[in-house]
């Protein structure tokens, strides 16, 4: 089954005639994905490979009965891109784009409280369900179907750690990237309930990083709802404060959003915290024996 | 990015909020002559991108010109907690009445704006809100809405009833800020009422958003006052991002999660991380090449641990970068080198074709971190 995207989604691209949006439209299509539309303002009629372009996020639904949309725009763009697909009644969309301004991002988390649309990222690797549907750019290969959920606010990070899970024999239900910035959608509460949900994950990894509250919420969350196995994972212990890390929201402020802090809030609640990936990757064997 | 205290109350004046006469001096000779100006006496504040000051020297109340001059030679010679000082802020003194505390930010939690105000100031106002979380008023805007008249009341009711309107004002303006300047934080500590009923903003903390600083080219601008490291110019030139750290393993990865982990497990293998650097997605020879001179220019530098999982990126063209690299920089040091993903056989070949003396190859991030560390140790205790 897996959660957000499986064999039955239907992928609109926003942004498919880009260099980007060509190159992973093709590659998640030649993964098994439904890739049935894409959108490009300007290029109705035209088509990537066989993928047909509309002007419209809705004429997209309309013509292909596309539900899911997978977001390239550029980050000017990018949040009316966001809108456009919830207005067009779609369930999911996922948002790569790196750099929109976190204001952007906020008025438009605002909307889409009162809309029934979900967003993952922005600025995120996007979501795969190994052997069914890749919506994003993580490399498919690296993945193996199973019953492990993933979330994480890492790209790179996640696929060393999918990686060292696939390299032991253990596979994924869906692998989520929630992305790196500090206003976004899904959060590990969120996958969380998705994930206990799921009759076909036994087990949740929780990738954090530093800055912010997301993983004392998720600890939060687990000690009430959770009743499948969790192990952590958090980047950063060696980041100083006040020094953005890569991510936009990757910055411990004050004594605030510690990778120390976020490892005990999960231990508290029982979640065992792997020190390295690799420690991870066996904390989950332990568990899935 | 952070600003200057001054930048911060250059756009709070520009936004109508009120803050005291200032001006900015370069030098001891510029703080005594705006002293002078000012009426003889005034306050030196250390202009650094940290907090702390009032408590660390960094602001001195001087009596006279002489004063202001000595304690922004102080300042300009000794920098503050580490950061150098470029220049000082020289202030009229005001009478105080009463001290609060007023901010606006932008809430990652809620995505939400964040108004809070308490009744009294030069507080740190994240112990304030564990200890006596009744002290300090919060409420949340939605960004959709914006600020309304009932938000402002509840900030401020707290307040005596001779600051209210002053502050209520202040809130405004602030929140103004906030949402036009494309700020993550607008923070004022302390906000004071005078003696004569005027509400001033004695201090600024202002963050702007650094994915936003293209529609707000006057704010980018502002960055020309940093002091700049002149590696983390070079990075940034490149596209990379790069921040200096106190170690010795020099670190080198792809993506901003995969680079923290990486130096997390440096530590853990009993070394130092030198630096994080990310070479970002789909990093091309040239900007591989790039990031090794960036790194080996640290002289802290005692070995290099390249980490990358290639995604977008290929590992064939991270090798080819390695290598044309070092054609152009003499590796004082051994390269640790761990590459996976995307192309991997391909890049672990090209480098055990070309047989880089320099160059370590290793199976996992583990235990290139490993060899990593036990290298550095042996290149402190061996080089020099």
């Amino acid at each position: 089954m897996a959660v957000l995207v499986d064999r039955t989604t239907r992928v609109v691209v926003q942004g498919i005639t880009g260099r980007e949006g060509t190159f992973h439209s093709l590659r998640n299509r030649a993964y098994g994905t439904q890739v049935v539309a894409g959108v490009t303002p300007g290029k109705a009629g035209r088509d990537v490979e066989g993928i047909p372009v509309f002007d419209t996020v809705v004429d997209a639904v309309l013509e292909t009965g596309a539900d899911t949309s997978l977001i390239f725009v550029p980050a000017r763009f990018a949040p009316e891109a966001i809108l456009e697909a919830a207005d067009a009644g779609l369930r999911l969309a996922v948002c790569i784009t790196e750099g929109i301004p976190v204001h952007d991002m906020a008025r438009v988390a605002s909307y889409l409280r009162g809309t029934a649309m979900r967003l993952v990222g922005p600025n995120c690797p996007g979501v795969i369900s190994p052997g069914q549907a890749n919506v994003g750019i993580i490399p498919g290969e690296i993945c193996a179907p199973g019953r492990v959920g993933l979330v994480s606010r890492s790209g790179t990070l996640t696929y060393q750690i999918v990686h060292e899970l696939t390299q032991r024999g253990i596979g994924q239900s869906t692998c989520i990237g929630m992305g790196g910035d500090p206003v976004h959608g899904i959060g590990f509460v969120e996958a969380l309930e998705l994930f206990e949900a799921d009759a076909d994950t036994d087990l949740v990894v929780l990738i954090g990083e530093i800055g912010g509250d997301d993983e004392e919420r998720a600890a939060s969350f687990i000690a009430e709802r959770v009743t499948k196995p969790v192990v952590g994972y958090i980047a950063g212990f060696t980041a100083p404060p006040g020094k953005r890390m890569g991510h936009a929201g990757a910055i411990v402020t004050g004594s605030s959003g510690t990778a120390q802090a976020k490892a005990e809030a999960l231990e508290a609640v029982g979640v065992p915290v792997g020190r390295t990936p690799t420690e991870v990757a066996e904390l989950v064997r332990e568990r899935m024996s | 990015m952070d600003l200057y205290e001054h930048q911060g109350k250059e756009l709070f004046a520009a936004a109508g909020i009120p803050v005291p006469r200032g001006i900015v001096a370069v030098g001891p000779q510029g703080a005594r002559e705006a002293t002078e100006q000012l009426g003889g006496r005034s306050v030196v504040k250390a202009q650094v991108q940290a907090g702390g000051r009032g408590k660390g020297g960094g602001v001195v109340v001087a009596d006279s010109p002489e004063e202001a001059e000595a304690a922004a030679a102080r300042m300009l010679a000794e920098g503050f907690k580490g950061l150098p000082v470029t220049r000082v802020l020289v202030e009229e003194r005001v009478p105080i009445a009463r001290e609060f505390y007023a901010a606006f930010l932008l809430d990652r939690s809620t995505g939400r704006y964040l108004g809070m105000v308490a009744a009294e100031g030069g507080v740190d106002v994240e112990e304030l809100a564990r200890t006596r979380p009744e002290a300090l008023r919060r409420v949340h805007v939605d960004p959709m809405l914006g600020l309304r008249d009932y938000h402002v009341r509840r900030l401020v009711g707290h307040l005596p009833a001779e600051a209210r309107e002053g502050a209520a004002e202040v809130v405004r303006r602030l929140h103004a800020v906030l949402v036009e300047r494309d700020a993550m934080l607008v923070e004022v500590n302390p906000l004071v009422l005078l003696e004569d009923g005027g509400v001033v903003a004695l201090d600024a903390k202002v963050t702007i958003d650094d994915n936003a600083l293209g529609r707000q080219p006057e704010l980018e601008r502002l960055r020309a006052a940093f002091p700049i490291d002149p590696v983390e110019a070079r990075a940034k030139e490149a596209g990379l991002q790069y921040v200096k750290l106190e170690g010795e393993v020099g670190i080198i990865g792809n993506g901003a999660g995969l680079v923290m982990s990486t130096l997390d497990v440096v530590q853990r293998a009993g070394a130092r991380p030198a630096n994080f650097l990310d070479i970002g997605g789909g990093a091309s020879a040239e900007v591989m090449a790039t990031a090794l001179e960036v790194v080996l220019s640290d002289p802290s530098v005692r070995a290099v641990l390249v980490n990358v999982f290639g995604g977008i990126t290929r590992c064939d063209l991270v090798a080819r970068g390695i290598l044309s690299a070092l054609e152009r920089v003499e590796a004082r040091v051994p390269l640790v080198v761990r590459l996976d993903g995307t192309n991997a056989a391909e890049g672990r070949r090209i480098l055990e074709e070309a047989g880089h003396p320099r160059v370590v190859p290793a199976a996992t991030m583990l235990e290139a971190a490993e060899r990593a560390a036990e290298l550095a140790r042996a290149g402190v205790g061996g080089e020099r």
